[in-house]
C-alpha cells in the first residue's frame, strides 16, 4: 500500500491551516488586545496596559449586570428549552396518525434565522399592534397593553421566550434519537413485571438517555451563552442595561464604542467561564467517541 | 409494545399534545406570513385583524421593486454557496484522515475541532474585522465567506467524520488491495458512498450561512449585504414598515426551512451518531 506515516497529515493540512488563520489567530489576537489599549483609528499606537482592562471591568456596573443577566439567560433559556424539548420528544416517540408530519414540522424554529425570529417576536410583542397584547386583552388577562420589550422588569424574560422557542427543537430531536436507541423489549419486560409508567421512565428510559441529555445540555449551554443576535435584534440590549448579556456587552463595546481592548477583555472573561463548561463536555464526549 | 390505552385517552395524552406542539412550532412564523399579506391599513389596526378581508401581495411587490432586497438575496446566495464549497473542500479530506488513519495527534486534533465550535463569536469577530480591514477584504464576498468558514469547517469535519466512520473500512481496503490507488479509492468507492452525508453537511453549512447575522454584519457593508443584515437595516431605514419586514422575513425563511425539512433526517443522523451510540 502506498502510504507513508505523513499521509494523514497531507489530508489534514488545508483544514488545519485555514482554521489556524481564521480561528486561532483571531482568538490569540483577542487575548493580545485585551492587554492593550487598542483603538481602531490609531492602529500604530497601541500601548500595553497590562491588566488595566480587567481591573476596569471589576468596577464596571454594566459588566456585573451583564454577567448576572447571562446567568439568568442561560439558566432559564436552557432549562425551559430542555423541559419543552423533553416533553416534545416523549410525545413524538409515541405512535399516532400524523407522527412523521409532526416530527418534520417541529424542527422549523431551529431552521429559521435568528434575525427573523427576533423580528417575528418583536412584532408579536408590539405595544400598539401586537398579537400578544391583543389576545391577552380579549381573554381578560390584562386590562391595558403591556410594553413587553420596553419594560426593564419584563424585557429579559420576553427575549428568553423567543430563545426558548428557537432552541427547544434541538433538544426534542436529540432526545428523540436517544429514545429510539433504547431497545423496545426493555419496555415490554418492565411492563410485564408490573412497572408503572413513572417507574418505567425512571428505570428504563432515564438511564438510557442520561448521556445524550448531558451532552445536549452542555452543548446548548455554550451556544446559548454565546448567542447575541436575537437580543441584538429585539432590544439592542435595552432598555438601559436590562437585556445586556456578556457577549452582547462585549460586542457593543467593540462595535459601537470602538474600544477593542476593553471589548476583548470582556470576550476573554466570557470565554474563561465557558472553558470550564467546555472542558467538562469535551472530556465526556471524547470518552464516548473513542471507546 | 402493546398499548392498552383507550381511544379517548390516546387523544388527550398523545394526539392533542402533538397538535399543540405543531401549533407552538409554527404559530410565530404563520403569524408573520399572514401579516405579510395584509393591506397596510389592516396591519396598523388594533384590536388585531386576524385574517385580512382582501389579502394582497403588495408588500412583496414593493420589497422586490423598491428596495435592495433582490440584490441582497443574490449576495446571500453567493456567500452561502461559496461557504459550502470552501467548507466541504477542506473538511472532506480532513474527515477522511480522521476516519481512516490512526496517527499521532489524532485525538488532540479532533478535540481541537470540537472545541473551536464552542468559541464565542465575539472572541473572533474583533480581530477578524481588523484583519479583513487591513487585507482589504472588508465588504467583499471572500471576507464574509471566510467569517462563515470559522464555524463551517470545524462543524463539517465533526459531522463528516461520523458519516465516514459509518462506511465499513473493509470496502476501501479491499479496493486498495485490488490495486486501486488511494485517490482512485476515494473517488470511486468512498465519495459515492458518502454522498448523502456530504450533501447533508453541505446543506447544513448553506442553511447556517444563509441564516448568519453577526459576521455578515461586521464584515459586509455597501457592496455585499446579506438578507439577514438587510432586513435588520430596514427597521431603521423605513421607520418599521411591518408589511415590508414580514414579507422579507417570510421570503428569507421559506427556502431554507424547506431545505432543512427535506434533509433533516440525514442531518440529525450525522449529528446524533456520536452522542447516541455510547
Amino acid at each position: 500500500m502506498v502510504s507513508s506515516r505523513l499521509t494523514p497529515y497531507y489530508f489534514l493540512a488545508p483544514a488545519i491551516l485555514a482554521t489556524a488563520a481564521i480561528v486561532l489567530y483571531p482568538v490569540a489576537s483577542t487575548l493580545w488586545m485585551s492587554f492593550h489599549d487598542f483603538v481602531l483609528f490609531r492602529p500604530h499606537d497601541v500601548p500595553f496596559t497590562g491588566l488595566r482592562n480587567y481591573q476596569r471591568l471589576l468596577a464596571d456596573e454594566a459588566f456585573w449586570i451583564s454577567l448576572w443577566n447571562s446567568f439568568v439567560w442561560v439558566g432559564l433559556a436552557v432549562g425551559l428549552q430542555f423541559a419543552l424539548g423533553m416533553a416534545a420528544a416523549l410525545i413524538l416517540n409515541e405512535s399516532f396518525a400524523f407522527r412523521s408530519f409532526a416530527r418534520a414540522l417541529v424542527v422549523v424554529p431551529w431552521a429559521l434565522p435568528s434575525v427573523i425570529i427576533g423580528l417575528m417576536f418583536t412584532w408579536v410583542y408590539d405595544y400598539n399592534l401586537g398579537l400578544l397584547n391583543d389576545m391577552l386583552l380579549r381573554l381578560g388577562f390584562i386590562k391595558s397593553p403591556v410594553a413587553w420589550l420596553a419594560d426593564p422588569d419584563i424585557a429579559l424574560y420576553a427575549v428568553i421566550v423567543a430563545l426558548v422557542w428557537q432552541g427547544f427543537p434541538f433538544f426534542a430531536v436529540i432526545i428523540l434519537a436517544g429514545l429510539q436507541a433504547i431497545p423496545g423489549d426493555l419496555h415490554e419486560a418492565a411492563e410485564i413485571d408490573g412497572a408503572t409508567r413513572l417507574q418505567r421512565f425512571r428505570h428504563v428510559v432515564w438511564p438510557g438517555l442520561k448521556g445524550v441529555i448531558l451532552t445536549a445540555l452542555l452543548l446548548r449551554t455554550i451556544w446559548v451563552a454565546n448567542s447575541l443576535d436575537v437580543i441584538l435584534v429585539m432590544t439592542g440590549g435595552g432598555p438601559g442595561y436590562a437585556t445586556h448579556t456578556l457577549p452582547l456587552y462585549a460586542f457593543l463595546r467593540a462595535y459601537s464604542g470602538m474600544e477593542f481592548g476593553y471589548g476583548s477583555a470582556l470576550a476573554v472573561v466570557l470565554t474563561l467561564f465557558l472553558i470550564s463548561v467546555a472542558a467538562f463536555y469535551v472530556r465526556r464526549t471524547m470518552r464516548e467517541a473513542f471507546r | 409494545m402493546i398499548d392498552r390505552r383507550s381511544r379517548t385517552q390516546r387523544f388527550f395524552e398523545i394526539e392533542l399534545p402533538a397538535a399543540i406542539l405543531i401549533v407552538i412550532a409554527l404559530a410565530p412564523y404563520a403569524w408573520m406570513a399572514i401579516t405579510s399579506i395584509k393591506p397596510t391599513a389592516d396591519i396598523a389596526r388594533f384590536p388585531v385583524v386576524y385574517w385580512p378581508d382582501e389579502p394582497t401581495l403588495i408588500h412583496y411587490a414593493d420589497l422586490l421593486a423598491r428596495t435592495t432586497f433582490p440584490k441582497n438575496l443574490l449576495d446571500s446566495l453567493i456567500v452561502a454557496v461559496s461557504a459550502c464549497a470552501l467548507g466541504l473542500g477542506l473538511s472532506v479530506p480532513a474527515a477522511y484522515a480522521f476516519s481512516r488513519f490512526g496517527f499521532i495527534g489524532r485525538r488532540f486534533l479532533m478535540t481541537q475541532f470540537l472545541t473551536i465550535n464552542m468559541f464565542p463569536i465575539v472572541l473572533m469577530i474583533i480581530p477578524l474585522f481588523v484583519a479583513m480591514r487591513s487585507l482589504g477584504l472588508l465588504d467583499t464576498v471572500p471576507g464574509v465567506v471566510l467569517g462563515h468558514a470559522t464555524f463551517a469547517i470545524p462543524f463539517a469535519i465533526w459531522m463528516l467524520t461520523s458519516y465516514l466512520n459509518g462506511i465499513p473500512k473493509e470496502l476501501d481496503e479491499a479496493a486498495m488491495v485490488d490495486g486501486a490507488s488511494r485517490v482512485q479509492t476515494i473517488v470511486k468507492i468512498l465519495l459515492p458512498l458518502a454522498a448523502p452525508g456530504i450533501v447533508s453537511t453541505g446543506i447544513y453549512i448553506f442553511v447556517a450561512s444563509w441564516n448568519e447575522y453577526l459576521f455578515a454584519m461586521m464584515l459586509s457593508g455597501q457592496n455585499v449585504r446579506t438578507v439577514t443584515v438587510a432586513l435588520q437595516l430596514f427597521i431603521g431605514e423605513y421607520t418599521i414598515q411591518w408589511g415590508l419586514l414580514t414579507a422579507g422575513g417570510t421570503l428569507v425563511a421559506l427556502p431554507v426551512t424547506l431545505l432543512f425539512l427535506f434533509v433533516q433526517r440525514h442531518l440529525i443522523g450525522g449529528l446524533t451518531a456520536g452522542a447516541v451510540k455510547s
